[in-house]
């Protein structure tokens, strides 16, 4: 079967296409584009399907590269199948699946498993990113080799730090025989403590712990400093703060071979969204101050950060219904990470292509998969984006389990009206 | 009248309130100072003590002020390992409230416990101390205290001392004070009086001479053993050398200026026992004043349940 994308606005950064432009698609894959009205009399038969995106923008299905699905050993949270329909419902067709489930994914049995269940009941593509270490303990390296094999495309100890400065060493170093990246999760255990926010006037009027900007920026040196060493290539995860901006910044002045992402919430809100012990702003890293969103903004900007992720992070009502220190940290995202970063586009912090460069491509090439783009032959990926669609926000209407947002009854601006994933369209209203 | 049937904080309350509730303690007071030390007004209602931390003044002061009222009062005892292993906390508070708590008094480690069970309970909520947040009956107890001593707390220099960051008392203490016009001076380690907190609107001062001179009002804290070691102080020792309150820095502050401390003390810690026991002390007297301003609080938030 044959689907023409009609009349749509096309943004395409890999290929260097922002235009009006037909889409063809043949099957699970991308055919090619023709200028409006050019794709050829009897191209379609009666079977195929037309698409009118008239008015609405066509980009290549986005890539998230930090997602949290939680099955294994966290079904109650999020499964395999409810978070990747969240991910296509947010217009993601790609997710990467972090390893802190339980069991870990720290070897290729479970990295296996993994694939095999998203590929019987995943709704988008899964990419498994294996540990760091065993456990996530930051004591052993695990088999970066054969979970790789397995289909992991990238490893992490995400959730929890690499603490001895000698693993992470050898981990950017060994990652180097298999190019794959290292997702470095930067947090100081010791300096961040029992902390639940930012650090900060309001973290001392509100008696709680707080985690200083200093225990992520002291992190994002010392595996700068590594990734200098060894010259591993590193990924530094969810950028929080001004600091570790500007860090990465001269790191990759200096050459070293470093990426960054940050996520919606932290250049979307800022600490006061915790007032009145709202768990549902409690996250890791905690949200910062206006400084940090300006700075994770030009960082966007210049280039410095090269992807934005969700950093999904399901959790049960239950959990987040506790102690304001006991209650887990994370943020259900999937299902308002493209409306939120669309506003960069409306702010001029970006170009649509430069929010598409974030969002699809840039993680794409840093994993090395062939998605983020409609190049003729590409898997036909692709989220139909209608810019002036308003939606308010209710965690109820989320598919995925997870209801833990921030920005609940925010109204947003700008979403996906059609993902089509592998060829296979999903369509609301 | 107060606004919210809940008290959470001082935070929360404006200076009207903060009035109220002290005027409504100074009618209390002179019940307690009867033969005869109950009146019926709240018979037939019921109060629970919900408290997860170890407490014995302040529950007890919640159950006398309690009783005083003709309540009928509850202890219900948690212990804090039920936090982690089991029942959630809104389940524990729903049950009480089940059982026909009107007000239900929490202590709890950890901040924002008091404001969680108010946004999902019907019952009237009273914070009676949540982690370093606040611990708003105290703050009200040394502000009717220093109105008993000092006739007025606008204009007073106030000096709070000791492990600030980490104190509930120490909060609720700024917020009232500097509703009431007090100028509020705090003193102790850098380590233990955060930079930020000087944005309340008060003066952090690391030496104590400096910082307790010409003071109406010398508010001592209890040092937590448990902080030494921790990297917050070296040792007792050397805190007691830089911050402790003996005779000869007392006489630093005006000649009038009264003692204060929360309790319970650490003697030869923070304070010297010739101090505390000293003619300038109030502690005790704290402790009775806090009896009549939890009635005020309990006879207020009832009041407002009708």
């Amino acid at each position: 079967m044959k689907i023409l994308v009609k009349n749509g606005h096309i943004i395409d950064p890999s290929q260097d296409i922002d235009g009006v432009f037909d889409l063809l698609i043949e099957g699970r894959i991308i055919r090619g584009m023709y200028p409006e009205g050019k794709a050829q009399k009897g191209l379609l038969t009666q079977k195929d399907r037309v698409i009118d995106a008239g008015g609405k923008h066509v980009m290549p299905g986005l890539v998230d590269m930090h997602v949290h699905l939680r099955e294994p050993g966290f079904e109650y949270k999020e499964t395999i199948n409810t978070g990747t329909h969240a991910a296509i419902k947010g217009g993601i067709t790609t997710v990467c699946a972090m390893p802190n489930t339980s069991p870990v994914n720290d070897n290729s049995g479970i990295t296996e498993f993994v694939i095999r269940k998203s590929q019987k009941e995943g709704m988008c593509s899964v990419f498994p990113v294996g540990a760091i270490t065993k456990g996530l303990k930051g004591k052993e390296l695990a088999e970066f080799g054969l979970m790789k094999e397995e289909g992991c495309i990238a490893f992490t100890d995400d959730g929890m730090p690499v603490m001895n400065p000698v693993i992470m060493r050898r981990a950017l170093e060994y990652s180097r025989a298999f190019d794959v990246p290292i997702i470095a999760h930067s947090e100081d255990l010791n300096l961040s403590g029992g902390g639940s926010m930012n650090e900060g006037l309001l973290s001392e009027i509100m008696g709680l712990e707080g985690i200083p900007r200093a225990a992520e920026e002291t992190m994002v040196f010392r595996d700068v400093a590594l990734a200098e060493l060894t010259g591993g290539r590193l990924h530094v995860a969810h950028v929080s703060t001004k600091g570790s901006v500007k860090i990465i910044r001269e790191a990759k002045a200096s050459g070293v071979k470093v990426t960054a992402e940050t996520c919606p919430h932290y250049f979307s809100i800022t600490e006061d969204a915790v007032m009145g012990y709202n768990t549902n702003a409690k996250v890791n890293p905690p949200l910062r101050t206006p400084a940090d969103i300006e700075a994770i903004k030009e960082g966007l900007r210049d280039g410095t950060i090269d992807v934005i992720v969700t950093d999904h992070a399901p959790h049960h009502y239950d959990e987040k219904l506790l102690e304001f220190d006991h209650a887990p940290p994370g943020i259900s995202g999937l299902e308002t990470s493209l409306s939120l970063s669309l506003s960069l586009v409306e702010e001029g912090v970006l170009t649509l292509e430069g929010l598409v460069e974030k969002m699809a491509l840039n993680p794409a090439q840093i994993l090395g998969l062939k998605r983020g783009t409609m190049k003729a032959g590409a898997r036909a990926d692709v989220t139909i984006v209608d810019l002036k669609k308003k939606f308010k926000v209710d965690p109820k209407d989320f598919v995925s389990k997870g209801k833990n947002t921030p920005f609940d009854g925010w109204l947003l601006m700008g979403a996906p009206v059609i993902t089509i994933c592998a060829g296979k369209v999903y369509e609301w209203d | 009248m107060l606004k919210s049937k809940d008290l959470l904080g001082i935070k929360d309350l404006s200076t009207d309130e903060i009035n109220i509730i002290l005027d409504t303690a100074s009618s209390f007071k002179d019940v307690l100072k009867r033969d005869i030390k109950k009146v019926p007004t709240l018979r037939g209602r019921t109060v629970v003590n919900l408290f997860y931390e170890p407490s014995t003044r302040t529950r007890t002061s919640f159950e006398v002020a309690s009783k005083r009222l003709s309540t009928d009062v509850i202890n219900f005892s948690v212990s804090t390992s039920a936090v982690v292993k089991g029942e959630a906390i809104i389940d524990t508070a729903l049950t009480v409230q089940a059982l026909g708590a009107d007000i239900i008094i929490v202590r709890h480690a950890s901040s924002g416990v008091p404001h969680l069970l108010a946004r999902k309970l019907e019952a009237s909520v009273i914070n009676a101390g949540d982690g370093m947040n606040e611990h708003p009956t105290q703050a009200l107890l040394d502000a009717f205290t220093m109105k008993e001593k000092k006739g007025r707390i606008d204009g007073l220099k106030v000096a709070i001392v000791g492990d600030i960051a980490h104190s509930r008392v120490a909060k609720s203490n700024i917020y009232c004070l500097k509703k009431l016009g007090a100028s509020v001076r705090l003193v102790g380690p850098p380590t233990l009086v955060p930079d930020v907190i000087g944005q309340l609107g008060v003066d952090t001062y690391y030496d104590m001479n400096r910082g307790i001179k010409g003071v109406d009002v010398v508010m001592m804290l209890r040092i937590q053993r448990e902080r030494q070691g921790t990297g917050f102080i070296p040792s007792t020792d050397e805190y007691f050398k830089n911050w402790g309150l003996n005779t000869e820095r007392l006489a630093l502050a005006n000649d009038d200026a009264i003692v204060m401390h929360p309790g319970p003390m650490n003697r030869g810690i923070e304070i010297t026992s010739q101090v505390a026991d000293g003619a300038r002390s109030v502690i005790l007297e704290q402790v009775t004043n806090g009896i009549a301003v939890r009635m005020a609080v309990l006879y207020l938030l009832a009041g407002a349940r009708k």
